[in-house]
């Protein structure tokens, strides 16, 4: 039988905010283990929380990008339940009245345009870290994390392949970078995402039982746990069995998950209205402030780069999700010129770097301005190619301008013609097999010869000049 | 020779700024006394000697050069165990909190040390403020100066008794649900119970955080209108805490009561309450009216509701404020707990008593499912109609007034044994937590073992000053604290 699969996401994403959300403690990754706490994020008796502005205005920022309503009024509420790394035997979180609900957010799925429900977002603080103690057989905890700042983004269950998951939360995790208000950085946990699956038969209309999988932290692991989940589902229902509610921890590694808990062991997290914090209220004033707060949203960017600087969808796609390469799209193109000469660039040269060694590029030395200066040099035919991909590594290794990189490794294009000559003079001369083989009709060794020429020039000719004047000497020398 | 002591914070001040007195001998007579009745008292549980004496000189500095003029400079406090206090153990009276020692102080706390006032000790409580006689303590019963057979009240219990027996120049209790009115009672002093939000609650150990409010407890009226004038400020640290904007406490005390309407509710007169304290009431009202104040009776019908919805609510609020003392940061940690679970089952089994455990219990069971609609929200709903029918009756009456507690202090270990009698037993004071008013209570006479009957004086929000003028007109009008004391012992 084929099966419809039916999934949607909680995505838990970190505000970065200056502070944390509720006490005044700095809100930053890292740091020595319980150096960024204080009495009220480490919730000692009779200390008080005190909300954080500023979160609640990224959170409704982040509402509004994703075309949600704002609660006019809202409230905090508490959720009890017992774990060493939260200190208050409670998380301050939202439970009937989230500040946002009712939005949506497009995907682009093999080129089509798929509308996902965002059922509501709401606002939260972070746990603090279970350590295992490296040096004994305890457990240590670090509270530095306790209290930064989250939203907790939940979708309606639209989503119907694993596929479309992973563009989901990477189309969402976009919307949260263009918006500034989450660093998203997947490797830190600051942006984090559980799996709601089931299955149903084909054709028919009714949901089936449900599984969640918590904590999926990054893109591929969506997908391959969907996957893997929607594969066990359907192995289930085959033989005959029955999907029962669970939580279940998917291991990357192994690549398959593993029950923890079943609905039976279901938490009763007891919510019940904050008391030590007053109601939410956002007023008109307010509201239209972080409206106009919104920068341009990745579709809008993609709709731009398609339509007036003609790049194609696809490249247009991949660039604008992540706002990071974007910026440096833009900073490029306004030093370069030629747009598609840098989306070129960043779909192969860029990319690859990201997919290699993760965003490390985004925060090296090799920045839009420098990259667009490289282009730039290249446009004008001033260095080759290869010339460029080596003043982007020293770029980035050094942090040197590309000018001064240039003029020190003298790798300006070499257009002299009386050097050029004797390069392709002495090249013939010394490869006399390849010679004849391209008289004898054998294209190839014209690509060895040119090859050759290039090195002798120590990368510096410029390939049409150089394709030029060998091939009139092949010329003159088989006449 | 009158005892330094024995004066009001008022008669102090003035012999202090006056250079009569020095705040450190003021301060050894308090300690002094301290060491001689406390142990037949048991009202303080830690006492703060040398910090006291520090303190003392240098208050004794700021007043001598003019620099601080606050009436509380120089003035020896006692505070209720479940204030932090910098340094200070701070117990809450359980052995869950035996050796917590705050790196902070808590707001109010603060405020009145700034101002120069002289920390003698921490006060003894019900544990975790929950009980209504100062019993259900690590530290054993406190002991009501007027009889020691008889208990202070609670939870404010020691607070009262070191007002009591002069063993501190005002001290500071909290209240819940009657904590500082009805040992106020118990002990025939003055104790009030701001409006909700009026002192900050930043630092005081949270019982129920929606109805807790930290009060004085003070010789006289006066003294609580000083009181409240240093302690009373907005403060960024909690966001329940409001802006007072009324002027000074003191400002309004000798206005009489001519031409003010007082509320009797029928529901606070009815056969529950014990013949004497009713007799006190009706001829401390009957005073007033000759004053020229008219007194009128009045329906609370949703106030017998109030005892079932202030235990619901506060012990919903406690399951989880208390859910943090887990053994594992600070506090009571087991020695028996092999693993994380027995870490949190033994260190609360061991760390809390009967009593807080029973609050626990009966919290966690009406916030969960299945019980939460029936139970926490039905109570959130009597607590809307009580507050309504409070401001419905301030529309008619200036202020409602009626006893504090049914009956006077009672004997050591008579209710201990019927938790669901001395619950009922709040059915005059926690529906003014309920509603977030303030209430204020002040001696109106003795029964006829010669225990003292206070009075009741419920306003509308940040009425305070309406409810310490009538207070004062009782106490010109049935005498003074001293001059009960003096009747008392005759």
């Amino acid at each position: 039988m084929e099966y419809d699969i039916i999934i949607g996401l909680e995505i838990h994403s970190e505000l970065k905010t200056q502070s944390k959300v509720f006490c005044g403690c700095k809100n930053e990754f890292g740091g020595d283990p319980n150096t960024q706490c204080c009495p009220v994020c480490l919730g000692m008796p009779g200390t008080l929380p005190v909300l954080n502005k500023t979160a609640l205005e990224y959170a409704i920022k982040a509402g509004l990008a994703m075309n949600c309503k704002i609660s006019r009024f809202s409230k905090l509420d508490r959720k009890n339940f017992f774990y060493p790394d939260m200190p208050k035997a409670y998380q301050i979180s939202q439970y009937d009245l989230p500040i946002c609900y009712d939005g949506y957010v497009d995907i682009e799925v093999n080129g089509e345009t798929k509308r996902i429900g965002i059922e509501r977002i709401h606002i939260e603080e972070d746990a603090g870290k279970l350590v295992h103690d490296p040096y004994g057989q305890g457990t240590l905890i670090d509270y530095n994390r306790c209290g930064v700042p989250l939203i907790e983004i939940v979708t309606r269950p639209d989503i119907r392949s694993p596929e479309e998951a992973r563009i989901l939360f990477e189309t969402i995790k976009s919307i949260l970078e263009y918006t500034e208000v989450s660093d998203c950085r997947m490797q830190e946990g600051s942006i984090r995402a559980d799996v709601n699956l089931s299955i149903r038969p084909k054709g028919t209309e009714a949901f089936g039982v449900r599984t969640e999988m918590k904590n999926l932290n990054s893109f591929r692991s969506v997908q391959r746990a969907a996957e893997a989940e929607a594969k066990r589902q359907a192995e289930v229902l085959r033989k005959g069995g029955v999907v029962i509610q669970e939580t279940r921890r998917w291991d990357d590694n192994k690549g398959e998950s593993f029950s923890m808990r079943g609905k039976e062991e279901a938490m009763d997290y007891r919510y019940f209205p904050e008391p030590d914090l007053v109601p939410i209220v956002v007023d008109d004033e307010w509201l239209e402030s972080i409206k106009r707060s919104i920068p341009e949203l990745p579709q809008s960017r993609r709709d731009r780069y398609i339509n007036e600087l003609g790049i194609p969808r696809y490249d247009a796609n991949l660039i604008t999700m992540n706002k990071r390469v974007a910026d440096m799209f833009d900073a490029a193109v306004a030093v370069c010129g030629n747009a598609k000469t840098v989306s070129n660039w960043i779909m192969t040269d860029i990319m690859r770097r990201i997919n290699d060694k993760g965003e490390a590029v985004l925060d090296s030395p090799l920045n839009g301005k420098r990259f667009g200066e490289i282009l730039l040099f290249l446009e004008k035919g001033e260095i080759t190619q290869a010339s460029a991909k080596k003043v982007m590594d020293e770029v980035i290794e050094t942090g040197a301008e590309p000018s001064e990189i240039i003029e020190k490794r003298g790798l300006k294009v070499q257009r002299d013609e009386n050097l050029v000559l004797d390069a392709v003079r002495k090249v013939i001369q010394s490869n006399p097999q390849a010679f004849n083989d391209y008289v004898s009709g054998k294209e190839k060794a014209f690509g060895f010869l040119m090859g050759r020429v290039m090195g002798e020039l120590k990368g510096k000719g410029d390939p049409a000049q150089v394709k030029e004047v060998l091939t009139r000497e092949l010329q003159a020398a088989s006449s | 020779m009158m005892k330094l002591r024995e004066l009001t914070l008022k008669e102090t001040h003035d012999l202090l700024k006056a250079g009569e007195i020095g705040v450190v001998e003021l301060t050894r007579e308090y300690l002094d006394a301290i060491h001689e009745n406390n142990p037949s008292i048991n009202c303080y549980v830690t006492l703060c000697e040398n910090e006291a004496l520090n303190q003392a000189e240098e208050a004794q500095k700021r007043l001598s050069s003019g620099e601080e003029n606050s009436a509380l400079c120089g003035i020896p406090m006692g505070i209720k165990d479940n204030m932090c206090t910098y340094g200070v153990r701070t117990t809450c009276a359980s052995k869950m909190l035996e050796n917590f020692i705050p790196p902070y102080s808590s707001t109010a706390v603060d405020r009145l040390l700034k101002k120069g006032a002289v920390m003698l000790g921490k006060l003894n409580m019900d544990e975790f403020a929950m009980g209504s006689s100062t019993e259900n303590t690590i530290f054993g019963p406190t002991r009501n100066p007027w009889n020691t057979e008889y208990v202070a009240g609670g939870s404010s219990g020691g607070s009262a008794a070191a007002v009591a027996a002069n063993l501190a120049g005002f001290t500071l209790g909290s209240d819940t649900g009657g904590s500082i009115r009805q040992p106020a009672a118990f002990c025939g002093v003055v104790g009030l119970k701001p409006t909700y939000g009026l002192v900050s609650r930043y630092g005081l150990v949270a019982f129920a955080s929606s109805l807790d409010q930290i009060g004085p407890l003070t010789k006289d009226v006066t003294d609580c209108a000083l009181v409240m004038d240093e302690v009373v400020a907005h403060d960024p640290m909690d966001s329940t805490s409001v802006a007072w904007e009324n002027g000074s406490f003191t400002e309004d005390l000798e206005k009489g009561v001519k031409g003010l309407s007082l509320g009797l509710p029928a529901e606070f007169f009815d056969s529950a309450l014990d013949d004497g304290v009713r007799k006190a009431i009706l001829k401390t009202i009957k005073l007033l009216e000759e004053q020229g104040a008219s007194a009128q009776e009045t329906a609370l019908p949703g106030i017998k509701h109030a005892v079932p919805a202030y235990y619901l609510i506060s012990s919903s609020e406690a399951s989880a404020n208390l859910a943090r003392y887990d053994g594992i940061r600070y506090g009571h940690r087991s020695k028996a707990a092999k693993n994380i679970d027995e870490v949190y089952r033994s260190s609360r089994g061991e760390g809390f008593g009967r009593e807080v455990k029973r609050r626990i219990l009966l919290g966690t069971y009406a916030l969960s499912s299945g019980y939460h609609d029936e139970l926490y929200n039905k109570a959130l709903k009597v607590r809307r109609i009580i507050a309504n029918e409070f401001a419905r009756a301030f529309e008619q009456f200036d202020v409602i007034i009626g006893p504090a507690y049914p009956t006077t202090a009672f004997k050591l270990g008579e209710k201990l044994e019927d938790p669901l009698k001395m619950y009922l037993s709040d059915i005059y004071t926690a529906g003014v937590n309920l509603a977030g008013l303030p209430g204020l209570v002040v001696p109106c006479g003795l029964d006829d073992k010669n225990m003292p009957i206070g009075i009741q004086l419920i306003g509308k929000p940040f009425s305070e000053k309406l409810l310490l003028r009538i207070g004062y007109a009782i106490e010109k009008a049935v005498g003074s604290f001293k001059a009960l004391k003096n009747e008392g012992r005759a």
